[in-house]
């Protein structure tokens, strides 16, 4: 820019000169070497500049909305404090959510943003680095206000305490970091159609919106908080995701089978993920939102229907398998649960006796499979607890090689059978939990033959030892105390003197740091 | 193609493989009927150990739990292994009847086949 630039520019003139207007074409160096990654995927483009960014966002204003965006965050968590908002939750029971969140998504928050820096250096294309590079920016202080805000709650509650630790060591933890260790050890636009298309477009509403109404309807200002504040990011993000997708394959028709194969993967890879989310709704929600099976229909029939249809004119068919997952809708919350009941020993969360009204609320939802499936397991491991004789299950899950899972999923059309799936690769056996993740392993068996099975890890030694105690100790689960059930938990003592402190003195209440 | 990859014949390093097992193998074992175990267990057991030791030392104790257990009439189980059925020698080791690393052993005791 020069003296001669008008005072004013409009937006579009903005965004011309402060992203392409700073782009270069190499001359010392070879284009393929100077971008070393954009070939190997097959993946063709022939115009980058047709890449539009609806949003025309340039670094100036990004900079100047999301100081603004800090600035209200930080008073509110400010008062969250003051308020000891932690005593404002509906009952402690929700706080597992949270706890979910902080172990299983904030880690892959922080992912995200390394891999979108990544992409800001690789992609060849200057619209797609500089929206790249924003949401690499963006994706960092969401780690860091998710951080900030439940940081609140790890002042009186559990199983928070070594979040990051946890995230690259528990079993059930192995779950997201697997799913984001596979899109970042691929090409970049096999990412994009992974984490901007598949999950941040596709899947994401039922992520962020059970987590954001759940926290509103249980008192959880901390959670509503950072995702106000993530809104318009999120928005951004979603918009980046299905303008990469209509970019790949408007470039070039051979691009129509590579991205529908991987729409079809990831699309089952998300899915799996959010299992972890449908026990989350149906269970750990002391008050209610909806159902998984309703904001699957919401979610995913409905809005997820009306986007393939617009996708059809290249070409692009839905997800294969999302049958399926229509079929599981009305169960996959309670075999999840079912896995996290079994083995809250060892789990960095709570779980519990599922109470009359709540029974009756899952008859009122699931009524083709709970009362005939369910209910009656329930009743009877609440007769064991009252024999003192809680049940867990002491033997190790067998795992799904490819989503990591253990092995809970019951056949399509069966609800009362477990579905095996496997294959063999150079002579020996790999297990799956359905023919999705089978699907993915046949099409790059090279990749997950070096799935980190958290189970096998145990049995090869890798994982502190041969005991429960010495594997929960490298966990960092603090035994007692961040696992068991929640009936008689720290957590369920400490709220119990809060709510009715009886002999107790009000000191006792904790009050926040000044 | 087993991979995509930036080089060609990538090849990933198997992490489950027997001899990282310390003699062990995997075995997966899972009673039909019974979700109140959610999953099939995962076991490392030396192949020498007798079938019966299999069934009353170490799925016992855990299966046990559950009050069907006890009144299982072994010789009307129906087994299948890796996916064929089976006929367990409950006197022969695991390594003697085929069983190899990650096998998959599933039984179905009176009371589901009846049921099904």
């Amino acid at each position: 820019m020069n003296a001669s630039a008008p005072k004013k520019m409009s937006l579009k003139q903005k965004y011309a000169l402060m992203t392409r207007g700073v782009d270069w074409t190499p001359t010392y160096q070879k284009p393929e070497d100077f971008y070393p990654y954009a070939q190997f995927e097959g993946i063709k483009i022939h115009d980058w500049d047709a890449w539009e960014d609806p949003f025309r966002l340039t670094v100036d204003s990004y900079w100047k909305f999301q100081a603004e965006k800090e600035r209200k965050l930080y008073a509110v968590i400010d008062s969250i404090a003051q308020n000891n908002a932690q005593t404002g939750i509906t009952d402690p029971r929700y706080l597992n959510a949270v706890k979910l969140f902080i172990q299983g998504v904030t880690p892959l928050e922080y992912q995200a943003h390394r891999h979108f820096a990544h992409l800001a250096r690789h992609l060849p294309g200057a619209g797609v680095r500089i929206a790249a590079q924003m949401q690499s920016i963006d994706e960092l202080r969401h780690t860091q206000t998710q951080i900030h805000t439940i940081s609140h709650y790890n002042k009186f509650f559990d199983g928070m305490h070594d979040f990051q630790h946890m995230h690259d060591r528990l079993w059930y933890l192995s779950v997201p970091k697997s799913f984001f260790d596979d899109a970042v050890t691929a090409g970049p636009f096999e990412f994009l159609t992974a984490i901007s298309f598949a999950f941040e477009y596709v899947l994401t509403n039922l992520l962020f919106v059970p987590f954001m109404s759940g926290a509103a309807y249980n008192g959880d200002l901390a959670t509503v908080t950072f995702g106000f504040s993530a809104q318009s990011d999120e928005s951004r993000h979603m918009t980046l995701g299905l303008e990469a997708v209509r970019f790949l394959l408007e470039q070039d028709e051979g691009n129509v089978p590579i991205v529908q194969k991987w729409i079809d993967k990831w699309f089952w890879r998300g899915y799996r993920l959010l299992s972890l989310v449908s026990m989350m709704m149906d269970y750990m929600l002391p008050k209610k939102v909806m159902s998984w099976a309703e904001a699957w229909e919401m979610y995913y029939e409905d809005a997820g229907g009306a986007l393939f249809a617009d996708l059809a004119r290249y070409g692009i068919k839905p997800p294969k398998y999302a049958d399926v997952a229509s079929k599981e809708k009305d169960r996959i919350s309670h075999e999840v649960w079912t896995v996290f009941y079994n083995y809250t020993h060892a789990a960095a969360i709570h779980t519990w006796d599922v109470d009359d009204a709540h029974l009756d609320w899952l008859s009122e939802k699931y009524p083709a499979t709970f009362d005939k499936h369910y209910r009656d397991r329930y009743l009877t491991w609440r007769g064991q607890a009252a024999e003192g004789k809680r049940f867990y299950n002491n033997g190790l899950p067998m795992l799904c090689n490819l989503c990591q899972i253990p092995m809970a999923f019951s056949e399509p059309d069966d609800p009362s059978t477990i579905c095996f799936r496997d294959s063999t690769y150079n002579g020996a056996k790999y297990h799956f939990c359905s023919d999705g993740c089978k699907d993915i392993f046949d099409n790059e068996p090279e990749k997950y033959v070096q799935s980190w099975l958290p189970v096998h890890q145990i049995y090869q030694g890798n994982c502190g030892g041969a005991s429960v105690e010495d594997v929960l100790k490298w966990y960092h689960i603090d035994l007692g105390t961040d696992n068991l059930d929640f009936a008689g938990s720290p957590e369920d003592k400490m709220w119990q003197s809060w709510k009715n402190p009886g002999a107790k003195p009000e000191s006792d209440l904790p009050l926040a740091a000044e | 193609m087993s991979v995509v990859s930036l080089k060609p014949g990538y090849t990933g390093k198997v992490a489950d493989v027997e001899e990282n097992f310390h003699g062990a193998r995997l075995l997966n074992i899972h009673w039909e009927g019974h979700l109140n175990y959610c999953a099939a267990l995962c076991f490392p057991l030396p192949p020498d150990l007798p079938f019966g030791a299999l069934i009353s030392d170490v799925v016992g104790p855990i299966y046990g739990l559950d009050a069907d257990w006890a009144g299982i009439d072994w010789a009307q189980v129906r087994w299948t292994l890796d996916g064929a059925p089976f006929t367990p020698d409950f006197e022969k080791s695991l390594g003697a009847q085929g069983f190899v690393h990650k096998s998959l052993l599933r039984f179905w005791t009176a009371a589901e086949r009846e049921a099904a």
